[in-house]
Parts: structure tokens; sequence; C-alpha cells
């Protein structure tokens, strides 16, 4: 290669390694990336206008939506919101479920990372392994709520459905079966040499830089800070369960990578202890402008029939206010800034993705590395483009 | 970190520069010293919220000063948050904070590409979720939500790509 002439290749939009519609334009001196520039938005929905012309029930699809690999991440952190909003207390059986299914949700985002993360590096077995678990989540969401992807099963106040009999079965199969696959996955990959040479010390990145670069989830524990919004703002009832915050020490792909396979083992044990103490009584609030009335009073009683049609055609009136709250989402802090108008829709729903940071910070992981490592380090910071682009 | 007290560090340097709003961890600062506080939020240790989480914008038509942007910041040193709300008019450019926190950058671009709030100091000021010849701005509150010429044949070729 000559002095000082470089060349510039287009990764993306449609890319396999890319994990959806980013692009990436490296400028490459031989095979030393030496500048990157990421292009987002061929995945842009709308979804923050389209919530300000909707109602706070029909935004919660909307939120499937944003990390479609663990859907119901997202609603636990909209759903909280809105009753923070509105200063709903969720009963006790309802924010076990939700915790339920949002672990599920992050399990099943986190199958997807490894499987695709080890299929780029060329570890093809992983993916297999991980959708035949990632298949067991499914058939559990279809148990509970009907919908195997995006279940869209909690409601503003509480959940859609309560736990069957064969929902609580499922959960405790998987929570049995799940810690010897996760040996399978590690006996394929964690001592494997090729999987430690290519990813150990790849894409450093120091907890300084990261927390600088707005970092988050996985990616930012793998350096070394121990931030994890469950444990610093409980919410739906975190602060019950037992638990530890993985962390990792160099911030390469190497320990991103560790840090999200023990939060495998530590999201089972959250499951497992919500499934085993979930309280008796109702699975959402009990209040008239809020919550539905059920279906068998539904057809015996005609106000609550105009009360339901009047709740699901209007929706629940939230206050003026503004407010800011963020949940532990599959990727990172999910946030939402929410300001009500006293009516039934947000006057402005900002959603803070934690993959918009992640992505933004690819220039600063990238440079300084070979081509085939930057597929290693974009797979490793774990991003969907559906919660980048929104 | 208690609100209070980081109103009485600002208060302390420059005073009458913040307010407390009487939102939750929320406080309000003046135009004049916007950089200044942001810089002192940042560097002082005692302070030290170091992650910029994400900057929220607001259309608040027909008030003026039209916007609304609220800074959420995190101390990672004992988990506590920060919202920093400022008004801006129309056609005021706003400081950028890119240069105190890398996060800034982005949040700052998706800030101009769907509100129109430009951003003075910004190393990269261009559009970010929709592309460069995109006319307006989406989430103004003037925008429709079915976008503008919505019965003209859509051409993609038309699309200028950064």
């Amino acid at each position: 290669m000559a002095e000082g002439k470089t060349i510039t290749l287009n990764m993306g939009p449609h890319h396999p390694a890319t994990h959806g519609v980013l692009r990436v334009e490296v400028e490459l001196d031989g095979e030393i990336i030496v500048k990157a520039t990421p292009h987002i938005g061929y995945l842009h929905r709308g979804i923050e206008k389209l919530a300000e012309n909707r109602n706070y029930l029909q935004v919660i699809p909307l939120t499937d939506r944003l990390d479609y690999a663990a859907a119901s991440a997202n609603n636990m952190g909209y759903c909280t919101a809105v009753e923070k909003l509105m200063g709903i207390e969720v009963p006790k059986r309802a924010q076990y479920l939700r915790v339920i299914m949002a672990e599920l949700a992050r399990i099943m985002g986190h199958h997807l990372w490894i499987g695709t993360h080890a299929l780029d590096i060329g570890a093809m077995t992983v993916i297999f392994y991980a959708f035949r678990d990632r298949e067991m989540i499914m058939d559990i969401n279809e148990e509970i709520a009907g919908y195997r992807l995006t279940p869209t099963f909690f409601r503003i106040g509480g959940v859609a459905a309560d736990a069957t009999p064969a929902f609580i079965q499922k959960v405790r199969d998987f929570v049995k079966w799940f810690p010897k696959a996760l040996e399978g996955y590690h006996t394929l990959l964690t001592e494997n040499k090729i999987w430690t040479t290519r990813t150990m010390g790849i894409g450093k990145i120091s907890a300084e830089d990261a927390v600088n670069a707005g970092l988050t989830g996985p990616s930012l524990r793998g350096s070394g800070v121990a931030y994890d919004i469950r444990k610093a703002f409980p919410y739906s009832s975190y602060e019950d369960f037992d638990f530890k915050i993985p962390v990792g020490e160099n911030g390469d792909v190497y320990d991103r990578y560790l840090v999200r396979m023990e939060e495998f083992v530590q999201s089972v044990n959250i499951i497992d202890q919500a499934i085993e103490n979930l309280p008796e009584g109702p699975i959402a609030v009990d209040n008239p402008w809020i919550t539905n009335p059920d279906l068998t009073s539904v057809q015996k009683d005609i106000t609550d029939l105009a009360r339901r049609f009047v709740l699901n055609t209007r929706g629940p009136v939230a206050p003026e206010k503004e407010i800011y709250h963020a949940v532990e989402g599959a990727k990172g802090e999910l946030g939402f800034y929410l300001a009500g108008d006293g009516t039934e829709h947000p006057f402005r729903m900002k959603v803070r993705s934690p993959c918009f940071y992640l992505a933004s910070a690819l220039p600063r992981l990238l440079v300084g590395h070979m081509v085939a490592d930057a597929i290693a380090i974009i797979g490793s910071i774990d991003v969907v483009l559906g919660e980048i682009d929104r | 970190m208690n609100i209070q007290t980081v109103l009485n560090a600002i208060e302390e340097k420059y005073p009458q520069a913040a307010a407390l709003t009487g939102g939750e961890n929320e406080i309000s600062v003046a135009r004049d010293r916007f950089i200044d506080v942001m810089h002192m939020l940042h560097d002082d240790p005692a302070l030290a919220f170091d992650m910029l989480i994400d900057i929220a914008a607001m259309d608040r038509i027909p008030r003026v000063p039209r916007f609304d942007i609220v800074y959420i910041l995190l101390s990672t040193k004992d988990f506590s948050r920060l919202l920093v709300r400022l008004s801006a008019g129309e056609d005021e450019e706003v400081p950028s904070v890119s240069g105190i926190w890398g996060s800034g950058n982005w949040a700052e671009r998706e800030v101009y590409d769907l509100m129109g709030i430009k951003f003075s100091n910004h190393p990269d000021l261009r559009r970010i979720l929709t592309w460069k010849n995109f006319e307006g701005h989406p989430l103004r509150k003037d925008f429709p939500l079915k976008g503008k010429n919505f019965d003209q044949q859509f051409d993609p070729s038309e699309i200028q790509d950064y």
C-alpha cells in the first residue's frame, strides 16, 4: 500500500454482519481502519411522532417494535414510565409477572446476540443451540400472551392476563433446563482458541471513555462500571430479588461476551425467584379510569361494557407533568421522557435508546482495528436497528 | 446527590444562573450561563455528572420561546440523576455540549434533525435519521403526521445520502 493512500469501503446497509440496516463507511489503510462513520436511519418509522397521535394504550404495541429482539423489556420501560407519570402503584403479582417477562425477553435478546455474534466470527454451531432455547421462551410468550416475538403483554396499571398453570410449568421447565444449555455455549466458545484470539484485546474501551460516550448496559459493564438500573434505581420490585451485577475488567470484546454470559445466569436466577415467590392477588390496579373491567362482567353489565368501550377508544388521561423514567433494557438504559398535557395522548415521548449511543461509539471502537475485527466489535456491542432508528 | 446541593454549588459560582423547576431532580439554567454551568457540572469533582444520558426537546408552539430542551445527566459515582432544562427560541443557536460529553454529538444531531434546533460549535451537525435533502423537521408540532407532499409520487432516486 502506498504511503498515505486510503480506500473507502461501505459496509452495509445490506450486510449480514451489521445486524439489520446499519451502514458503516470505513476508510482503510491496507487492512487497518483509519476512520469509521456510521450512518443510521434506514429503519426510521417515526415511533415518537406516531406516539403523539395515539392514546397511551395504543403506544404499547409500538414500543414492542423498538428492540424487537427483547420486546417485553421495552413494554416494561414504557408502562412503568406512564405509571410514574400518572402516579399509579401496580399490584405485586403484576410486578412479578412483569419481571418474569422482562427477564425472559432479556434472555431472548442475548440469545440472538450470542447466535449472530458467534456466527459473524465464524462459529456456526452456537446459533442453532441458541435458537433452540430461544424457541422455549417464544412458547412461554405464546402461552401467556398469544404472541411469540412481540407479546404486548403489559398494560398500563398491570398485565394483560394472569399466569396459567401451563405458563408456570413452562417457565419452571426453562429455568431447570437453561443452565445446562448455557454450559453448552460455554463449551463451544469460552475457552475456544479461535474465539479467544478473535475477541481478546479487540475493541477496547476504557471505563472513562465508555461513560463519556454514553454506553450503558452490558457494554458499559464490560469496561468495569457497575451501573445497572435494576440496582441503582429499582423499579417493579427488583429490590426483592437477589442478583449480582457482572462486570468485566478490560472492556474488550471478550469481556463484554463474559458479562452477557453471566447475565444469562442472573436473569434465570431472577426468574426462578419470581416464579417460586409469585404473590397472590390482582394482576392490574383497581382504577376504573385506567384498567379494563374483566370480560365476564362486560357480558353481564351494560355500564362495564360502556366503560370498556370508552377506555379503549379514548384511553387513560395523564396529568400535565413531565417525567423521565428508565429501565434496564436488554441492551442498556432504556429511558422514556414523557410529557403529559392533560389529554389522552403524550405531548412528547422521547425514547432514550441504548443502541443509539452504542452505535455512536463505533468510530472510537473501530479505529486502529482490521476490517475483520470490525465485525466482531459490531457484534459485541449488540445493536438492534429498530431501537436506533425508532 | 441532593438536588439542593447541586443548586447551592452552582449558586456559589454563578449566582442567579440556575433555579429549581419543581420537576423531579430538575433545574433550569439561564441561557447566557448555560455552557459554563454544564462545564461545571461535568468537571467539578464534587458534582461529577460524567454521563450525558440523553437530550429531549419539545416543541411548545405557540409559546415564545418555542422549544424546551432537557438534558438528562447521570453521575456514575453515586448514580444520581439531574435534569437540566433550557428554553430556546426558533432562530436561536444553542451552545453545543458535544465537547463536554461525547454522547452529546449524536444526541444533538438527532435534536437538530427532528426538531430543527441548531447548535453552535458542533463538530458535525448533519441530519441523522432522515436524509440530506429532507424538508422540514418531523417532530415539530406543525409538521403533519403523514408527511409533507403526501399526495405526490415518491421518487427514491431523489434521496441524497451522506
